[in-house]
C-alpha cells in the first residue's frame, strides 16, 4: 500500500460539506461525479453536526457549504447555527438560485460568514444557456441583496471557451454588483468538463488575452475588489499543488457521508473511501488508507521520485493522472517533465479542432438523466 | 492608501479574528482564507476597535509589554493591515 511511511500527519483546516447532490442548475463543466445519480442518498442534520463537531475539534476552521445546491437542504440555517457555535468561518457556495431575502436574513442570524455566488456569464443569453436554467436575473438579483445585509460576497465565474470572450463586460459586472473578491475559475477538467472538455478548452491565445484584461483590471479596482485567478494547468509547464498535498487541508465529505481527499477521489480505483457512518472523522483524517493512500512521496514514480520539485507540488493532481494516463501513481502529464506530457498536447489540439470545425458537438449537460446516460 | 495618525482604526467587519486553540494562534479569517498572526500582529489588531489611534495602540502596547520605541514597528504593520483590507478608518 502506498503511504505507509511514518509521517507527521497534519490536522485538517479546511471542510467541504457537499450537502446534496441536487442542483437547480445543469452547467456542463460540474465538478460533481459523471454517477452523482448513483449516489443519491444524503446523511441527515445529525450526521452533519457531528461530523462538524469532529473536525472543528481536529483543528478545520473554514467550513464550505456546498453541494450540488445547499440551498435544497432544508437544514441548512440549523447546521450554519451549529457551525457558528463551534467557531468556524461559514462559506455558503451557492448558484443563488433560490435564494430569497428572508433566507438570506435568516442563514445572518444563524451566523453565516460568507456567500460565494457563481454566475456563468455576463449576459442573460449565455448565462442562461450555461445554467441549463433561466437564473440570470435571479441570480443579479441576489447578489444586490448578499451586499445590503452585509456579507463579504464573492462572485465566482468559471472561464471557458464559450465565456471567455466576455472577460471585460465580467470584470465590469462583478464590479458594479458589489464583488468583495472576482474568482476566476478557469475551468479544471474533472467530472462534467472533462467529459465537455473538447468544447470547454479556450486556446492558448484566448487565455493569454482573457488574463492580460484580467490582470489590469486587478490593477484598477485593487482598493476595492481582489480578483482571484485560477491557473489553467493545461496551459502551464509544472502542476497544481493540487489540495495542498494529499491529506494534509482538506477534507471533502460528499452527500452520502463518503469522505474524500478531493472531491474527484471516488474516481481513483481500489481507495475505498470511508464514510462518516462508519468512522469518526479523527479515524478517517488519520488512519484510513484513503487518507494515507498519497502522504508524503514514498508512493512517487519517476520522474517525480527524484524530482528537486516534489515538496513544491506533490507531483500534482492524482485524480488528473489517473484520468489522462491511466495510472494515478504518475506524474500530473501537466509537468513539462512527465513522459506523457503528449497527452495534454494531444487535448489542446482536440480542442483547438473542435473550435475550428463548422459542426460542434453540443454540450452535455449536468443532470439526472446524462448522469445515469453516462455512468 | 496610508494610516491617518489622527484617526481612529476599526477591524474590518469583512473579516474576523480569533484565537484558535488547535493552533495555539490568533488567525484572520475571511472568505475561502485564513492569515496565522504572530502575537505582536494579533495584539495590535485586539487593539483595532475604533477606539483608538495609532499613537494610542503604540502607547497601550508599550505600557502592557514594559517597553518603549514601538512606534515604527506599529505603524508599519498598520500599513500593512490596510493594504490588507483587515483594518478600516472612518
Amino acid at each position: 500500500m502506498a503511504g505507509s511511511n511514518n509521517l507527521k500527519i497534519t490536522p485538517p483546516r479546511w471542510l467541504l460539506a457537499e450537502l446534496t447532490y441536487k442542483c437547480p442548475l445543469q452547467c456542463p463543466y460540474c465538478s460533481n461525479p459523471i454517477d452523482y445519480a448513483q449516489h443519491s442518498t444524503e446523511i441527515g442534520t445529525e450526521d452533519w453536526k457531528r461530523v462538524l463537531t469532529q473536525a472543528r475539534k481536529m483543528g478545520a476552521v473554514q467550513l464550505g457549504f456546498s453541494g450540488g445546491e445547499p440551498l435544497t437542504r432544508q437544514d441548512l440555517p440549523e447546521l450554519v447555527q451549529h457551525a457558528r457555535q463551534l467557531g468556524y468561518y461559514s462559506n455558503l457556495i451557492t448558484s443563488g438560485y433560490g435564494l430569497t431575502e428572508e433566507k438570506i436574513i435568516q442563514l445572518k442570524e444563524a451566523g453565516l460568514d460568507h456567500i460565494q455566488i457563481s454566475i456563468q456569464a455576463s449576459t442573460q443569453e449565455l448565462n442562461d444557456h450555461l445554467a441549463g436554467t433561466e437564473s440570470y436575473q435571479t441570480k443579479k438579483e441576489v447578489a444586490h441583496l448578499v451586499k445590503k445585509h452585509g456579507y463579504p460576497m464573492v462572485l465566482c465565474v468559471v472561464i471557458h471557451r464559450e465565456n471567455i470572450h466576455q472577460m471585460p463586460e465580467i470584470l465590469a459586472m462583478a464590479e458594479e454588483l458589489g464583488a468583495d473578491y472576482l474568482e476566476l475559475a478557469n475551468t479544471q477538467y474533472y467530472g462534467w468538463a472533462h467529459k465537455n472538455r473538447d468544447l470547454l478548452m479556450p486556446t492558448k491565445e484566448q487565455f493569454e488575452e482573457a488574463e492580460a484584461i484580467a490582470q489590469a483590471y486587478k490593477e484598477k479596482v485593487a482598493d476595492k475588489m481582489k480578483i482571484y485567478y485560477v491557473i489553467p494547468d493545461f496551459h502551464e509547464d509544472r502542476p497544481k499543488a493540487c489540495m495542498n498535498g494529499w491529506g494534509t487541508t482538506f477534507l471533502t465529505i460528499a452527500p452520502d457521508g463518503v469522505a474524500l481527499p478531493c472531491h474527484s477521489a471516488r474516481d481513483l480505483p481500489g481507495l475505498e473511501c470511508p464514510s462518516v457512518n462508519d468512522y469518526s472523522v479523527e479515524e478517517i483524517w488519520n488512519e484510513s488508507k484513503t487518507f494515507n493512500f498519497f502522504r508524503g512521496n514514498e508512493w512517487m514514480k519517476e520522474p517525480c521520485r527524484s524530482c528537486d520539485e516534489k515538496e513544491k507540488d506533490f507531483g500534482g493532481c492524482r485524480c488528473q493522472a489517473y484520468m489522462l494516463t491511466g495510472d494515478m501513481y504518475k506524474t500530473d502529464p501537466v509537468c513539462s517533465k512527465s513522459p506523457d506530457r503528449h497527452v495534454i498536447h494531444e487535448a489542446l489540439d482536440a480542442a483547438r479542432e473542435s473550435a475550428l470545425s463548422a459542426d460542434e458537438q453540443p454540450l452535455i449537460f449536468r443532470n439526472s438523466k446524462n448522469s445515469k446516460k453516462y455512468s | 492608501m496610508t494610516i491617518n495618525q489622527e484617526q481612529t482604526i476599526t477591524f474590518s467587519p469583512m473579516h474576523r479574528l480569533q484565537w484558535e486553540e488547535a493552533q495555539q494562534k490568533d488567525v484572520i479569517l475571511y472568505p475561502e482564507g485564513m492569515v496565522e498572526l504572530n502575537q505582536s500582529s494579533a495584539e495590535i489588531l485586539k487593539l483595532c476597535d475604533s477606539s483608538r489611534t495609532p499613537n494610542q495602540i503604540v502607547i497601550e502596547l508599550e505600557e502592557k509589554f514594559s517597553t518603549s520605541g514601538l512606534t515604527n514597528d506599529v505603524n508599519s504593520f498598520l500599513e500593512v493591515a490596510l493594504q490588507n483590507g483587515w483594518i478600516q478608518q472612518p
